[in-house]
């Protein structure tokens, strides 16, 4: 379709200046977001609306905590490994927390080849990406398994004091390891995707960008550095408070 | 994007650029089912939303009929239980708010008009849009199974108040509560599906000239409640969660060191006041998911009949975006009887007065846009002018409850119930009428009859008048809400009874005459005299479309450009009282002759 030519409206071309420039630009013609496509807006949107949810479960994390009479477990302890005899405070949380955060520096680069259009290396990047999602995913059920099988963790019950430690722990960390895997399911199909050169061709489907785009790439690691993101939080006031 | 400027054009004349978004390819279906059932047109999808949220709504209306019986006519009927009293509470408020209001407003309204109203061909994610449909009826279904279940559905109140929402002695603690949990979080689900597409819509996907500014304030409307229920639900979506987890895993989130029936509870430890704020932080924004449509609605409903440009836009719309705002830091006002530190009661008894000025500078604005206007008494203009009356009742005694010294003994009387029943049962649902009404021609390409209408109108705004305006009443002497039956209650006069059994009967008669819309919507879409185009002189896109009802696609070959705002009524030395957003300037048709004024003379700037 040949684009539309520009046409008059009749109206005052005078841009306003300050707070009315703001909103002049806001409300502008057609799109609020220049040159952002539209998942891409819809996936900001939604990672808002996910960021209230992790909100709202990190402030019940910390209200029960306040609420409960009986004591807090220690996390240091709790999520100790014995290594050669000797408890590693947290050690396998950090292994946990550097994977994921090294996993935002592959998609990252992930990011950037999809942009050169460097399909294969783009591809790979995603499914390191993914791999390393797997390998979170796969030490947390580890973590969770010690957790029930020799600790005797419950969500209604444990034996190192508050119910509410074991209630918060497998909901939070639950609710963000399921979030972990929905990515990688979508890592791995967005890096076929990507490997068949479907973004090329404008291949018709689902999860599309325009033809000769790599948008969905950059959507998938939105995502994916988000999920990272809420690990930060995660970590920083239920392991190490 | 390089602009290219016509030669004609005068350097300080705005150019609409050409189209920043190729045209995309819509999916067409091909069967019966593709068309009609699984469908992927926004169009259809809302009138399925519609439908099934009416139906649903219809039995909330006969819920409230069941508690009106026992209210009027206590111990008359003995297949009403206090169980079954408590229960009808529970499903009539959460249907009436989740179910009917906010699905309607946002996935019938929002579906059917942000596309057509914006300039778009449809939502900018029409599978999803389907999706976001089929998980809402899917919710619906799991919350009406909830009537088949050993223990029917909950009785807790709307407010599912833990820790007894889910112990033994309330009615549905068995099963009841965990499916009105899990229908929740499926609604949210499907909800936020939705509402990404309807905010993503507005924001993207807008035709060429139509700015931000020149949308119509239904679409205002919708869009920030919608952008309201994005940041809301997840509230309520973490209170379900925790507290099905509470039910069914024996967590005690919520659930404090309990004893009963004796016995001593499992739980120990949790917050229920948590709940409350989780519960509420959804909650009153939620009131705003259902005001603010029928703000933006109401306004286009009045503009169009009374023939005059909405007064003061740009203030509407600041209103609309300033309630949004305050409606997330107001929310303990509900909780002021359970119990806070005073200076919190000051903040929020503030916070909620601060929202009575933009809501007051909309009402004004409403006026004075009839002040002097060429007033058309039609039935959605009826319904409209209601609104204004009803919304302001409800508002004014909003004031009434923000206020925490006149709150607590006010708190849990029927004075509440009149309340919100004014402020966000009939207020919205007067312009969910004048809507339908309104847009009726549009959607069936047939007009209701009018004599139907305005008797439905008739009875259902005094109607409204005379069962609520008694129960503030009631309110004042003390009359409890969410009482099976007042007994032997000393402070109580008998008179009270009699108004009770008064409401009641004009409850049943108002509910009864329903039928009369029913009936008018049903036999006018086959046997109704078949519309003009833009029966109302309306100015926005809607109505411009080729065809009408509107076909896939929206507006055919090309999409519309827009060069005013959506309240063109009554311009000077035009030949119509209306020029809709679409016509060129140099095609608006003047007093002085057809052939018309150059270029943008013809009509004033939108101010």
């Amino acid at each position: 379709m040949a684009p539309p030519a520009a046409t008059s409206t009749g109206e005052s071309l005078a841009r306003p200046e300050g707070w009315g420039g703001i909103v002049a630009d806001w409300s502008s013609d057609q799109r609020t977001f220049k040159n952002v496509p539209w998942g891409k807006a819809m996936m900001w949107i939604f990672l808002l609306s996910d960021t209230f949810i992790f909100t709202c479960f990190l402030l019940s994390y910390m209200t029960v905590r306040m609420s409960t009479t009986v004591p807090w477990p220690n996390p240091s302890e709790i999520f100790a490994l014995h290594i050669g005899g000797q408890p590693i405070p947290l050690i396998l949380i950090a292994i946990m927390t550097f994977i994921l955060i090294s996993s935002s520096g592959t998609m990252a680069m992930a990011v950037n080849f999809g942009y050169r259009h460097d399909r294969v290396k783009s591809a790979i990047l995603m499914l390191v990406t993914a791999a390393f999602g797997a390998s979170f995913v796969g030490m947390q059920a580890f973590e969770w398994t010690k957790l029930i099988v020799e600790d005797g963790v419950r969500p209604w019950t444990n034996p190192f004091g508050a119910a509410q430690f074991g209630s918060t722990f497998f909901m939070i960390t639950g609710f963000h390891g399921f979030h972990v895997s929905i990515g990688v399911i979508f890592l791995v199909i967005i890096a076929r995707k990507v490997w068949r050169g479907d973004y090329d061709h404008g291949r018709p489907g689902y999860f599309t960008s325009r033809k000769g785009k790599y948008e969905a790439v950059e959507i998938m690691g939105l995502y994916w550095h988000f999920v990272d993101l809420v690990w930060v939080f995660i970590f920083a006031v239920f392991y190490l408070w | 994007m390089a602009i290219s400027t016509p030669a004609e054009v005068p350097a300080e004349v705005e150019i609409v650029p050409a189209a920043e978004v190729p045209e995309v390819e819509l999916y067409h279906a091909k069967s019966w089912v593709t068309k009609y059932v699984f469908s992927q047109d926004a169009k259809v999808i809302a009138i399925q939303y519609s439908f099934t949220a009416i139906a649903i709504g219809l039995v909330a209306l006969v819920l409230s009929w069941l508690m009106r019986l026992q209210l009027g006519f206590p111990d008359s009927f003995s297949f009403i239980e206090p169980g079954d009293y408590y229960q009808f509470i529970t499903m009539h408020g959460m249907i009436m708010v989740i179910y009917l209001l906010t699905a309607l407003f946002l996935g019938g309204f929002g579906n059917y008009l942000i596309p057509l109203m914006v300039g778009a061909r449809d939502m900018v994610f029409p599978y999803v849009n389907m999706v976001s449909y089929w998980v809402y009826l899917l919710a619906v279904l799991v919350l009406v199974a909830s009537w088949f279940v050993p223990g029917g559905p909950t009785g807790a109140g709307w407010t599912l108040y833990p820790p007894q929402a889910i112990l033994s002695g309330t009615p549905g603690a068995e099963w009841g509560i965990v499916l009105m949990l899990v229908s929740l979080a499926l609604f949210i689900v499907g909800f936020t599906m939705g509402g990404l597409n309807y905010v993503v819509t507005v924001l993207q996907a807008r035709t060429r000239g139509m700015s931000l500014m020149r949308m119509p304030l239904t679409v205002w409307g919708i869009f920030v409640a919608t952008i309201l229920a994005l940041l809301a639900f997840p509230a309520l979506f973490v209170g379900a969660v925790m507290m099905t987890l509470d039910r069914l895993l024996g967590t005690s989130f919520f659930m404090p060191a309990i004893v009963a029936l004796g016995e001593h509870l499992e739980y120990g430890g949790g917050s229920p006041l948590l709940f409350q704020h989780l519960f509420w932080f959804f909650g009153h924004p939620e009131v705003y998911i259902v005001a603010l449509p029928a703000f933006g609605i109401v306004s286009d409903l009045l503009s169009v009949h009374a023939r005059r440009h909405i007064f003061g836009y740009r203030m509407m719309v600041w209103a609309i975006v300033a309630i949004g705002g305050l409606s997330f830091v107001v929310w303990a006002h509900h909780m002021y009887v359970s119990g806070m530190n005073p200076w919190f009661g000051f903040f929020f008894a503030t916070t909620t007065l601060i929202i009575a000025v933009p809501t007051a500078i909309k009402v004004y604005n409403w006026t004075l846009t009839l002040w002097k206007a060429n007033i058309q008494f039609t039935v959605p203009m009826l319904f409209a002018i209601a609104f204004i009356v009803t919304f302001l009742n409800g508002g004014i005694t909003g004031l009434f409850l923000g206020n925490v010294v006149v709150d607590v003994p006010l708190s849990d009387t029927m004075f509440v119930v009149a309340h919100f029943h004014m402020v966000m049962g009939v207020a919205p649902i007067l312009v969910i009428f004048g809507a339908i009404y309104h847009w009726y021609p549009l959607i069936t390409g047939r007009m209701f009859n009018e004599a139907l209408g305005q008797f439905h109108f008739w009875v259902t705004f005094v109607g409204a008048y005379t069962i609520f305006l008694p129960l503030h009443y009631l309110g004042f002497l003390g009359v409890p809400r969410r009482y099976f039956e007042m007994g032997e209650t000393s402070f109580i006069p008998e008179s009270a009874q009699t108004l009770n059994e008064f409401v009641t009967v004009v409850a049943l008669i108002v509910g009864f005459a329903q039928l009369v819309f029913f009936f008018n919507m049903a036999w006018s879409a086959f046997k109704g005299k078949k519309a003009e185009r833009n029966p109302w002189k309306a100015c926005s896109l809607e109505w411009q479309t080729p065809e009408m009802p509107p076909g896939h696609g929206n507006f055919g070959e090309t999409l519309p450009l827009v060069y005013r705002w959506p309240y063109e009524f009554g311009a000077p030395d035009v030949e119509e009282d209306f020029v809709p957003q679409n016509v060129p300037p140099d095609q608006v048709i003047t007093k002085k002759g057809p052939e018309g004024l150059p270029g943008g003379a013809a009509v004033q700037p939108a101010e």
